[in-house]
């Protein structure tokens, strides 16, 4: 083993039911680094840190430990814990209702008797040699969030850990708690030891971080140095595009001409959700077919959710054709003509164990209100003519939904909306995790919908597809809006450039 | 495609019949009968005899079952849109029934504990009663829905609390009513040799099939309980779904409230409606409705709350004495519940159609 090196991940493999979640990765840890692991959803980041502590096993490959000879033999979470490889994650996992050192101790001591002034002497040091600002006695709940996050970390880091996994710590921080982190950081990082940084935010990985590994669908893309990735390349890593990569998209743009004189179907103005996202003003005209874009985590599904009510909106105005209207909840929107396709098909679309017919009617049934039910005859016809129209594959009306593909599945979550009538249609990922064929269908449609004068909104992790359909895109970075691009400028390199940001 | 079809229509049917829900209770009462048929066919006799009114009544083990099951299969009605919608059961039905007859009794009797006369039409008391019942459902559905508690330990207060509040309503007193009309709910009206909760019963299972049929009650109820974020983003409101399950079981206490009071014109707070949610639940289960919640089959349960009854009468038929009667009951109730898991109905039917395979080879 090299120098310096305190981990190192070789040739891992990994494979669940269909999917091959991890083909051949290599990983390497040094001591006293922090580096960032960085990819798209299932690029295999999650997967790979499973396997490092033990919850998911190896199919092949080898991890190799400084200070262990050979191959370190890590089965479960408490192997990868012994052998110094702690994990913090997004929730905090101590007890809120313990003290700060009861919580440093817990399920560490042996034997049963405690000397607690000694417990909470040593707690001092470490939250002084640390700079945590909390104290010893102090229960856990009552320190903020970040502080808990801290402590959280700090156990870990007592463990005598040589590895220390920091998946997506920042989510719930404001900038001043991600600062204080930031400290705790590279004051492990002076002690020595190596910092793995799972995140989603661009500017933190290069504040911070002092090396990057890039995975895409389940494979290495590389690992640099910093100061020899600039953004837009991380980006266009990330996404799989070169940035020279002009292709023919040019041909395929969708063009928008407004028509003067009337007010946007939507206008936001300061629109805000509980979420976490920065307040963003949005429009979208009759006909109009726009898009969010930016990396994963980077605030544009919370975006469209509080377009929909689907979030608590916590401020802003929405205007729709030009009148204020109120919208607190899914049914104000679904009033008001906005039907909303979400990002998770299986927590928030399907209603599984309802019939492909029930499925399809929900919406339009809920709006007509619970004593105008459809009679059975009417909901049979209603179902077969969207799967006629949409060609949906499914036995019969009757099958439960949870039995079809998951294309079709989705098939049946837009034919929901479709019969709903809308007038803007927002769709959250339609095409994530659905064969090509029935991509293309899904585009095709949005095109046709938007050329018979609905308004679409349509969000995607594929870049191609966004420039495929969408006349004007909204980018997003680190939850706030940060550009519009239209006409000439909706290229993958302007995008990615806005994406990356920063550099201009 | 209609080739295929025909040749598969024997096992088809089969299999159709195996899994529907009612298969299991179905056969479960049939196992009963035929139990009873070889041990004493006597267990079927149905005499006509003049009541203690000297009214001509039908008596007989049947008897029985149709009366007081019919208590069970109102709470059944109101226990499975709860199941179905909170994923939970309502633990408190037993108590809610003492608060709701001690309600009733007190409208009907004012301050006076023996009236000579009713102080309030009965109409109007069981109004009033039902309104009880329903607030006190509201509370739980409130508990379970804006709160997230699971719905037992929701009503395990008002299972604790329910036959506090039923004395504390008269007083601790034990209100009698001399008026003969008042025993017509739980008993018989003059004339009809058949127990009206029977017919109560009847009612209430064609205002509930009214309600599924003209309503989105079955559609909203299924689908907050399969999966809420899904229904929520649909429009609608879960928390209102929930509650709103909760109150319809509240009127359908109120109405078993007034069948028990009726019944011995007086209450016993302690010992009315005693564990008659646990014998409601397992009504529930017994028709295969997934005890999670979400898809219902009203009809299952209803059958569900019968087939319970004729075994507890059954039980008592064999003098099996009262306090093991539930040692006895439970063995019954585990076969019958494991039988009617969907996971054994699936298995089953397969059984039935890889027999049917072997057949045709």
């Amino acid at each position: 083993m090299k120098e310096n090196v305190v981990l190192e991940m070789r040739n891992i493999h990994k494979s669940f039911p269909g999917v091959r979640a991890l083909q051949g990765v290599d990983f390497t840890l040094r001591k006293g680094e922090i580096h960032a692991l960085m990819g798209e959803n299932g690029a295999g980041k999650s997967t790979l840190i499973k396997v490092l502590t033990g919850v998911y096993g190896k199919d092949e490959g080898a991890i190799h430990l400084d200070g262990c000879e050979g191959a370190a033999a890590i089965h479960s979470p408490q192997d990868a814990q012994k052998l110094g490889i702690s994990t913090v994650y997004q929730e905090i996992t101590l007890c809120p209702n313990l003290s700060v050192a009861e919580n440093m101790f817990i399920g560490r001591t042996r034997g049963v008797g405690q000397n607690w002034k000694k417990v909470n002497a040593d707690t001092d040091k470490i939250l002084r040699s640390l700079d945590i600002p909390a104290k010893p006695t102090q229960q856990l709940e009552s320190c903020s969030i970040a502080v808990q996050q801290m402590i959280a970390i700090a156990r870990a880091v007592d463990m005598e850990c040589k590895v220390l996994i920091l998946d997506e710590p920042t989510s719930s921080l404001d900038e001043q708690e991600v600062e204080k982190l930031f400290g705790l950081m590279r004051n492990l990082r002076e002690k020595g030891v190596g910092i793995v940084f799972v995140t989603h935010f661009l500017d933190q990985v290069y504040e911070v971080c002092d090396r990057i590994t890039v995975m895409r669908d389940g494979q290495l893309v590389g690992e640099y140095a910093i100061k020899d990735l600039p953004r837009v390349q991380l980006v266009s890593k990330m996404l799989g595009k070169e940035l020279d990569d002009m292709s023919d998209i040019k041909d395929e743009q969708q063009e928008y001409e407004k028509e003067e004189g009337i007010p946007p179907v939507l206008e936001a103005e300061g629109l805000v959700s509980d979420a976490g996202i920065k307040p963003f003003d949005f429009h979208i005209d009759k006909g109009e077919v726009n898009g969010f874009t930016g990396l994963l985590g980077s605030g544009r599904s919370e975006c469209v959710r509080a377009i929909f009510g689907a979030d608590r909106v916590t401020g802003g105005t929405v205007k729709m054709k030009g009148k204020p209207v109120k919208i607190n909840r899914p049914l104000d929107a679904m009033k008001n003509g906005i039907a909303y396709l979400p990002e998770d098909r299986k927590m928030d679309g399907i209603v599984g164990d309802l019939s492909v017919r029930d499925n399809i009617i929900l919406a339009q049934q809920v709006l007509r209100g619970f004593f105008k039910p459809f009679s059975k005859a009417e909901a049979n016809k209603i179902a077969d003519e969207y799967i006629k129209l949409l060609s949906i594959k499914t036995a019969s009306a009757d099958t439960p939904i949870r039995s079809l593909s998951g294309g079709n599945q989705q098939k049946v979550i837009l034919a929901r909306w479709l019969f709903t009538h809308p007038e803007y249609l927002i769709l959250d990922e339609p095409t994530r995790g659905i064969d090509v064929g029935t991509k293309v269908d899904i585009q095709k449609l949005v095109l046709k919908l938007a050329s018979e004068g609905m308004s679409v909104t349509f969000i995607s992790s594929e870049l191609d597809e966004m420039l495929r359909t969408c006349s004007r895109l909204v980018v997003m970075r680190d939850r706030r809006v940060v550009g519009e691009l239209t006409k000439e400028d909706l290229n993958q390199n302007k995008v990615m450039n806005t994406i990356a940001g920063g550099e201009e | 495609m209609s080739k295929d079809r025909k040749t598969s229509t024997g096992s088809g049917i089969l299999t159709k019949i195996v899994r529907n829900q009612c298969f299991i209770p179905l056969i479960a009462l049939l196992l009963l009968v035929a139990f009873n048929l070889i041990a004493d066919p006597g267990f079927f006799k149905i005499t006509l005899a003049d009541n203690s009114a000297g009214n001509p009544v039908l008596s007989g083990f049947l008897v029985t079952i149709l009366d007081s099951g019919s208590e069970l299969a109102i709470l059944a009605i109101g226990m499975t849109l709860v199941t179905a919608a909170s994923g939970g059961q309502d633990i408190s039905v037993g108590a809610a029934v003492a608060i709701a007859g001690s309600v009733l009794l007190r409208v009907l009797c004012g301050s006076n504990s023996r009236p000579e006369t009713l102080q309030a039409p009965i109409i109007v008391a069981f109004l009033v009663s039902c309104l009880v019942a329903m607030l006190f459902g509201a509370f739980n559905g409130v508990l379970v829905a804006y709160f997230n508690i699971q719905p037992m330990i929701a009503t395990l207060i008002l299972y604790t609390a329910g036959r506090s509040i039923a004395a504390w309503v008269n007083n601790n007193e034990l209100p009698v009513i001399s008026e003969p009309s008042f025993k017509y709910f739980g008993e018989f009206i003059p004339g009809i040799p058949i127990p009206t909760p029977f017919f109560i019963a009847v009612a209430c299972m064609i205002v509930i099939g009214l309600v599924l049929k003209f309503t989105d009650l079955r559609l909203y109820t299924e689908a907050v309980g399969i999966n809420q974020d899904s229904a929520r983003l649909n429009g609608l409101d879960p928390k209102v779904v929930k509650v709103l399950s909760f109150v319809i079981l509240g009127v359908c206490v109120a109405v078993v409230g007034l069948i028990k009071v009726s019944r011995i014109s007086t209450i016993n707070y302690s010992v009315i409606a005693k564990d008659i949610e646990m014998d409601a639940i397992l009504a529930v289960a017994l028709g295969g409705n997934a005890l999670s919640g979400g898809k219902f089959n009203m009809a299952a349960s209803i059958i569900g709350a019968y087939v319970i009854q004729f075994l507890t009468t059954t039980l008592y038929k064999f003098h099996v004495q009262s306090d093991a009667l539930p040692a006895y009951k439970a063995v019954v109730v585990i076969i019958l519940v494991v039988l009617s898991a969907p996971k054994v109905r699936e298995w089953l039917a397969g059984l039935s159609k890889r027999s049917m395979k072997k057949e045709a080879v």
